[in-house]
């Protein structure tokens, strides 16, 4: 969560991340009614919306560290800081700063219309979800309307809830696979890198947020360690 | 998404179901107790001396106010559907209390979220869902109402939504909430609407609801939209606009994204949702349906508000001159009656979506008036 506890710190904790062996960077946007967020990402938005981190800065602390990392980064926000930025405003801005890909996860892709053509002429990635419930007709909206990775949703539910391995994931994924090439890449839920081991074996990538964001709270000594833990998993 | 689209073809089933719609006009009648009565307010119209205010009685239907119409719609169609399990949010705690009924009428499970702050205002409600045999949920984070218990229920429904319907409890929402809760919901209007013709033989020339979320006001007046009355809604102006600690989504707000529709939304210049203030639970969120924005916009329907000072003066002026304690959300509506009535002719009438009985906000309204109970 950009700005958990503080935008300096964001800055030191990516650093790990990249040197630790992240592939991309998921940057959470705070806002102040995260529906997709579980009690973790909630506070997380909370703390940083006490620091008066707002959707502006954290496209201006992209920006800053396209000076010293080239990791890819993709923004995770809800639709109303983007809608309140203005939309044609806000990709033009994130692909100057050098973001590479936005997930907003309460926006279908059915009015999403705007910022997929603006994206495309950006070459901005625009990342849909798909979740165990969604049927064969939403696997194709949702393939078609996304670029770089398609995220799916491992479980029913919220961020930081726990993984279920029954079998289902696989069958979703391969059903997806049937319509698309983009690759797949599976979040929600992943806690520690036994799951992560897991969901490396159906996937193409592993998505990891709250569990990341609750070690770095509350135990920020080890994080380091757990996410070469999680990284070596995959 | 999957989840909106079942829903939206079990409703859209539903309305040429002849069963279901059978089912759902026998307890409108014998279990809500529809029709219910348009009252003439004859010694308030007296008081107020101009235009005869017409009192629409949502709260003598059973549960105690309009809540209950959209309740029972809803949780007969869940059952139809197969759900199991139901779930609401609440702010004043009608909504809870509507659907914990229809849920032990229906013999569905049942959960509420609340936020913490309305369960305080509204700790009689609280105990009445538990008597109904629900389990209410507090909600403690954000600003522990109404929004936050609608983001809670939004994220239990996505949890759970192979067994859970969500009872949305206004016309708010993605769709087809909107569209669902305002029909089920104008049964109010075209009742009224009889009975107006009935007592006056003509059309009234003004209706007046208060709007929260906006399913009493959108109630009321869907039926009277080709016609030419004038209809007013009433939003919660709080402490007033000024002082930033209101209700007033067209007085204060700007148009943003929330909760699944695009409306009128009371937030920063950076996006996020602001904090809302109203002595009533059941007016204090952050939104408002997306129709009213649409109504307003053609200019169908002029919005106003009143502020917490003319509702509780509202409130007890319809108690003494009707023997009616309102809820304190219609009580805004009694507001706006209070302005407009002194200054139109005898002969026109106004009529008043009394949303809801005041029972529940007895306690509340000592305490602001230093009463120790």
């Amino acid at each position: 969560m950009a700005g958990d506890p503080s935008l300096e710190k964001t800055k030191e904790l990516f650093l790990m991340l990249e040197q630790c062996g992240a592939d991309i960077i998921e940057l959470g946007v705070p806002f102040s009614d995260p529906l997709a967020d579980g009690p973790t990402i909630q506070r997380a938005a909370e703390r940083a919306l006490k620091n008066n981190v707002t959707l502006k800065k954290v496209v201006s602390f992209v920006k800053d560290i396209r000076n010293v990392s080239l990791t890819p980064v993709i923004l995770m926000t809800y639709f109303n800081p983007i809608y309140k930025y203005g939309i044609s405003e806000f990709i033009s801005d994130a692909a100057t700063a050098g973001v590479d890909g936005i997930i907003i996860p309460d926006l279908p892709p059915e009015e999403a219309d705007e910022i997929i053509k603006l994206s495309r002429k950006t070459n901005i990635d625009t990342i849909f979800l798909l979740a165990p419930t969604s049927t064969e007709n939403r696997i194709k909206i949702v393939a078609s309307a996304s670029t770089g990775f398609i995220y799916y949703v491992s479980i029913t539910g919220i961020t930081g809830s726990n993984i279920l391995f029954d079998g289902s994931m696989e069958n979703q994924i391969n059903a997806i696979r049937k319509y698309t090439d983009t690759p797949i890449a599976v979040g929600f839920g992943v806690s520690g890198p036994e799951d992560a081991r897991e969901v490396a074996k159906m996937a193409d990538g592993v998505i990891i947020g709250s569990a990341i964001v609750k070690k770095i709270h509350e135990e920020p000594a080890t994080a380091k360690e757990f996410i070469k833990k999680l990284r070596e998993a995959i | 998404m999957p989840a909106l689209i079942e829903l939206e073809e079990a409703y859209l089933r539903s309305k040429k179901d002849k069963e279901f719609l059978k089912e759902l006009k026998y307890l409108q009648k014998n279990y809500i107790g529809r029709p219910t009565p348009l009252y003439f307010a004859k010694r308030l119209t007296e008081h107020l001396g101009g235009a005869k205010i017409y009192l629409k009685r949502e709260d003598l239907a059973h549960t105690g106010a309009h809540k209950i119409n959209n309740a029972v719609g809803q949780v007969l169609l869940a059952k139809r559907i197969g759900k199991q399990r139901v779930i609401a949010e609440t702010g004043a705690g009608q909504h809870g209390v509507a659907t914990s009924t229809a849920a032990a009428l229906l013999g569905l499970k049942c959960d509420i979220y609340m936020g913490t702050e309305d369960m305080h205002r509204q700790a009689l409600n609280v105990f009445r869902m538990r008597l109904l045999g629900a389990q209410v949920i507090e909600v403690p984070v954000g600003s522990k109402t109404l929004k936050d218990a609608i983001n809670e229920a939004l994220r239990d429904w996505t949890t759970n939504v192979r067994t859970t319907h969500y009872v949305l409890g206004t016309v708010f929402g993605p769709h087809p909430f909107p569209v669902m809760v305002r029909d089920f919901q104008s049964v109010i209007g075209r009742e009224t609407r009889k009975q107006i013709l009935k007592a006056e033989g003509k059309m009234p020339d003004y209706l007046i609801a208060c709007v929260g979320g906006g399913s009493n006001a959108m109630g009321l007046f869907y039926e009277f939209l080709k016609e030419k009355t004038k209809m007013v809604g009433v939003e919660a102006g709080g402490k007033g606009i000024d002082s930033g600690q209101h209700a007033a989504r067209f007085a204060g707000g700007s148009i943003g994204v929330f909760q699944g529709c695009k409306s009128y939304l009371l937030q920063d210049e950076d996006g996020n949702v602001l904090g809302t203030h109203s002595v009533s639970a059941g007016l204090d969120y952050a939104s408002i349906g997306p129709e009213h924005p649409f109504l307003k916009d053609s200019g169908r329907v002029r919005y106003t508000y009143a502020t917490d000072e003319e509702a509780l003066l509202a409130f007890e002026l319809l108690s003494y001159t009707e023997g009616i304690i309102p809820a304190l959300e219609s009580a805004h509506a009694i507001a706006e009656a209070i302005k407009l009535a002194p200054g139109l002719h005898k002969n026109e009438t106004i009529i008043v979506n009394l949303s809801g009985r005041g029972d529940k906000d007895v306690q509340q309204v000592a305490n602001i008036k230093g009463i120790k109970l």
